[in-house]
Order: C-alpha cells, then structure tokens, then sequence
C-alpha cells in the first residue's frame, strides 16, 4: 500500500530521532559553521607564521638597509619601549589625532545637518564641497604650513581637514535619506519641526555618521602621517621618516608596525560603537 | 491576550447607533498625481462609532483618500472636515488631533523601545507623564502586548509589530482612526489573529475607523459599512452596509450567511466596474 503524500512529506522533512541519535548529529548545519572557523583561523594563523618564517630567512640574504628580520624589528621595539621614546611618540602623535579628528566631528556634523536642512546652505556650499572633495587633500598641506607654522596647529587643521570631508558627507547623506514613513509617523502625530528632527531625523543620522566616523578615522590616519612628514618630523610619521634618512630600518619599521596597530584598533572600536549607538543599522 | 479589565471607557450598550454622527467628511475632494485623476469628486463619511472599510483594487485612490484626511496629502480641491463627538464642534486644527493613523507597515522607530514607540504622540503633545505611563501601559495591555515595553522593534515579528503600531495609534486616544492596509503584510495566519483583536479592541472603544484594504472578505469581516471604490478615476461606486450580528469574530462571520452574499455583490460591482473601463485603463 502506497504512503499518503503528507506522510513522505513529513519523514522527508522531520529525521525521526526517536532511536535517540545524538541531537548535534541532526544539525550538520551548526557543526560544519564551527568547524569552519577553527579552519579559518587555522588557515590565517598559518599563512601568517610562514610569511614571518620567510621574511626572516630572506632578510638574511639581504642588506640591512633595504630589508630587516622581523627578530631585528622586536628587538628595536624592546629598546625603543624601554627608553620611552616610543610612548612618547605615540602620546604626540595621538593628541594631535584627537585635536584634529575632535575638530573635525565638532564641525563637520553641524554642518552635514544645517545643510541638508536649508536648501540656500546648499546652494551655497555645493561648488566648494564639490571643489575641495575632487582635489586631493595633500596638495593643500604645504598651504597650511605656511598659514599655521610648523607646529601643533599647522598638524591638527591637516588631520582635521583629511577627517572632515567624510564625517560631513556622511552626515548630509544620512538627513537627506531619512525614511520618508518616519516622517509621515511624525507629520501625522503633529511634530512641530523641532520635535521631528529630535525624534526622527537625528536618530536616523546615527548609523550614517558612525560609517562616517569609521571612514574618517582612517583619513584622519593618512593625514596624521603626512602632517608629520611636512611639519617638525615628531611623533610616529617623525621616527619614521627620521629612521629612513638616517638607514636605520629596523628603527624604521617600530612605528609603522604601532600605526598598523593603532589604524586597526581605531577601525575596531569604531565598529563597536556603531553597533551600540545603532543596533538597528546592523544586518 | 486580553486584557482584563476595559482601560477605555466603553460607551453603554444604548449607544446611538454607528450613524448617529459624522465623524469625518469628505466633500467632492480631488486629487491628480501627474496626469492621472486618483480622485474625482469624491464625497464621503465616516460615521460616528462606525467602523468603515474602504474597498478597491491597486490605484482607486483609497489610500490617497486616507492620506489627504490625514494631512498627509493636500486635494486639489474638495474639503474635509471633522466633527467631535456630539456637542464638541471642533475646530479643523483641534479636529487633526484627534486622528491617529495605523500605517501598511508599521513603521515603528527602531531607535525607540516599543514604549517609547506607543509613548510618541503623548509625548509630542506634552502630556504630562503620569497620564502618558497610565495611556502607554492601557494601549499596549489592549494590543496584548505588556511586557514588550523594553523591547526594541527588531526583537518582535511582523505581526507584533503591527500591534504595537495600533497600541500607538490609540494611546493618544483619538476618535477617528485611519487604518491603511494595516495587515496586508503579515501572513495569513497572523492576520486571522489580528483581525479578531481588532474585533474585540473596537468592541471595548468603540472609535470611529476608516479601514483602507483591498481585500473584501477583510472589509467584511470587520465593517459595519463598506464603500466600494473603482479605479480610472477612483471614485466611490457604492457603499453596503453589513448588518452582521457583533461581537464577531472571523470565523462567526466567515459562517454567516450574509458573508457570501456580500462577498459575491461587491466582487461583481468590482468587476464590472474594471470591464466597464479598459479603454481609459490601457492607455
């Protein structure tokens, strides 16, 4: 006698466990997903102890100058601990980030809201966002040396202006996108304009201006580096640049392996704090 | 699921009947988008009390209609006006105020907990906090849904969702509620469900409701009247009262034999009304 078509359906799709085969054995799914990240970060870790394994071989071959072993560059980063230079850097190199990338999202936020809100800001700025976002940045950096000097300022307003282009447009795109059925949640409780941006535009923002923000960290980076470069050689991008007229390479490779680092870590936090201002945006 | 005790006022069983008053009207009101007559002329009202769905396929205009007594949209010409509950001539403004309107989607705020969301039109018209811990806690108590207060949207499935959408509707507790195809995106299942609880939440308050869908069997389910709309230009083709005995739920009215018969004189009405115009429809 034939099986009625919803009893084969239902064997087909329900595996009878009552011969009490272990519940994971009836999850291939959830097992082969763990089993893939064990292999992943087998694979990364592996990959990542060659490449080291092969630099260091290789760098045997070669001049120092050119290339050092990844044992020469530890070693340097010891000395360059211990005697304090290196966190000395870095606490140089850092308030700069902070003056700048602070200036920045002080300023550009605003401005993002204040623009997508008044059509005459728009007209007015739209040739100079146009004109300033197509140019790249660097070739003002000389400028800016000769406005603000050498110092502290001259760094923070190059840091501030590679982090301010992307919080701005960010922070536009985010007003001007807001859901159109929010707004009409809004307009049929009454909002006063006010109360709209309060409770629908601003919010809305937030994941763009965390994008923002995250973007940015990394201009702002870029622009730290160059600052360095073409003001009083301190701080990180300093020793680097310092390091590689003097041929000491080891000394060279300290900093860009702490600005990896930091870039990295900003990169991370940044995710983080996107994902605890607005749950909402994460898939 | 439901509540207790009734947290609205319920009028007495003597209550006028659903046409004592008018509630909403609308007089010859028009509306073009681009070249296409959405609505042409069309007069309509909402009964005090009276649950009202408004039936048509895609493009007869009745969402425009709902949208333009919301605010949402401006006629192009034609008046609406709102009339209080007997004794109280409103004003136009103070008429706006006490329509609440539950959206297709809900279109709850996800920077908002789920009583923040049910909280927003109290706390946009200032009312004071005891009242609006009092309106929120009976609102969502009347939706089936305390205990979801610290609940963010995304944590709840479509179907609660839209609850919470009608537990902010109500808890500003207007008089007229325009409901736009609040279920037409859940599953059917859920809709069944919805549809009883809206049954009993009209029997606790008794609002006047003008319910927008395209689905006749929903309109019938839950009218007491319903106005056929027609499309090429959207226009009311006629209105028919369902005299079906309340409290329903879905399926006492499912049973009744007034049910087919309704279903099957609106269903005509509707197709011979396409039929009648395929020339303007195909151009």
């Amino acid at each position: 006698m034939r099986a009625s078509p919803q009893l084969r359906l239902k064997t087909a799709i329900a595996p009878d466990n009552s011969e009490g085969v272990p519940v994971d054995a009836l999850l291939p799914r959830a097992r082969s997903a763990a089993r893939e990240k064990i292999a992943k970060w087998s694979v990364r870790l592996s990959v990542l102890a060659m490449f080291f394994v092969a630099w260091q071989i290789y760098a045997g071959h070669v001049n120092t100058i050119l290339l050092v072993s990844p044992s020469a560059i530890a070693s340097e980063f010891g000395h360059m601990v211990s005697d304090g230079e290196l966190g000395a850097a870095l606490v140089e190199s850092l308030s700069v980030l902070a003056a700048g990338f602070g200036i920045a999202l002080i300023t550009a936020v605003p401005l993002g809201l204040v623009w997508a809100r008044y059509k005459v800001v728009d007209w007015a700025i739209q040739p100079f966002v146009s004109a300033i976002f197509s140019t790249p940045l660097i070739a003002l950096v000389p400028l800016y040396v000769l406005w603000l000097g050498f110092g502290f300022l001259a760094k923070m307003a190059i840091v501030g202006s590679f982090a301010f282009f992307p919080l701005l447009l960010n922070t536009y795109q985010g007003a001007i996108s807001v859901d159109p059925a929010f707004r009409d949640v809004a307009r049929a409780f009454h909002a006063t304009e006010g109360q709209t941006w309060r409770h629908v535009v601003l919010p809305s923002c937030v994941p763009f201006i965390a994008a923002g923000i995250n973007i940015s960290i990394g201009h702002a980076l870029t622009g730290l580096i160059i600052s360095e470069f073409y003001t009083n050689a301190a701080g990180l991008g300093g020793i680097v640049l310092q390091s590689s007229d003097t041929f000491r390479t080891a000394r060279m490779f300290v900093p860009i392996i702490v600005i990896m680092g930091l870039g990295i870590t900003l990169m991370a936090a940044t995710r983080w704090l996107k994902r605890v201002l607005a749950p909402w945006a994460e898939r | 699921m439901r509540p207790a005790e009734a947290p609205y006022e319920t009028k007495p069983a003597t209550a006028p009947t659903p046409t004592a008053g008018v509630a909403v009207t609308c007089e010859r009101v028009h509306k073009r988008f681009g070249g296409e007559t959405v609505l042409d002329n069309v007069s309509f009202n909402l009964g005090q009390g009276s649950f009202t769905s408004l039936v048509g396929p895609s493009g007869c205009g009745k969402t425009t209609l709902l949208r333009i007594i919301a605010g949402l949209e401006t006629p192009d010409h034609g008046r609406i006006s709102l009339t209080g509950p007997p004794g109280s001539r409103a004003s136009e403004s103070a008429g706006r105020q006490s329509l609440a309107v539950v959206f297709q989607q809900a279109n709850l705020f996800p920077w908002k907990s789920v009583w923040r969301n049910v909280a927003f039109g109290l706390e946009l018209a200032k009312v004071d906090p005891a009242t609006i811990e009092r309106s929120v806690a009976n609102a969502l108590a009347l939706v089936g849904l305390t205990g979801t207060e610290k609940k963010r949207p995304y944590q709840l499935s479509g179907g609660m969702q839209q609850r919470v959408g009608i537990a902010r509707a109500l808890a500003p507790d207007p008089s007229v509620l325009l409901m736009d195809e609040p279920f037409a995106s859940v599953d059917a299942q859920t809709r069944e469900e919805l549809h009883d609880e809206l049954l009993a939440i009209w029997e606790r308050t008794k609002k006047s409701v003008l319910f927008v869908t395209h689905s006749i069997d929903e309109a019938i389910v839950l009218s007491d009247e319903i106005a056929v709309m027609g499309v090429h230009p959207g226009r009311i083709l006629e209105r028919f009262a369902v005299e079906m005995p309340r409290p329903r739920t879905e399926e006492t009215t499912r049973l009744h034999p007034q049910f087919a018969e309704l279903r099957h004189s609106i269903r005509e009405l509707l197709v011979r009304d396409a039929l009648d115009a395929p020339a303007v429809a195909a151009r």
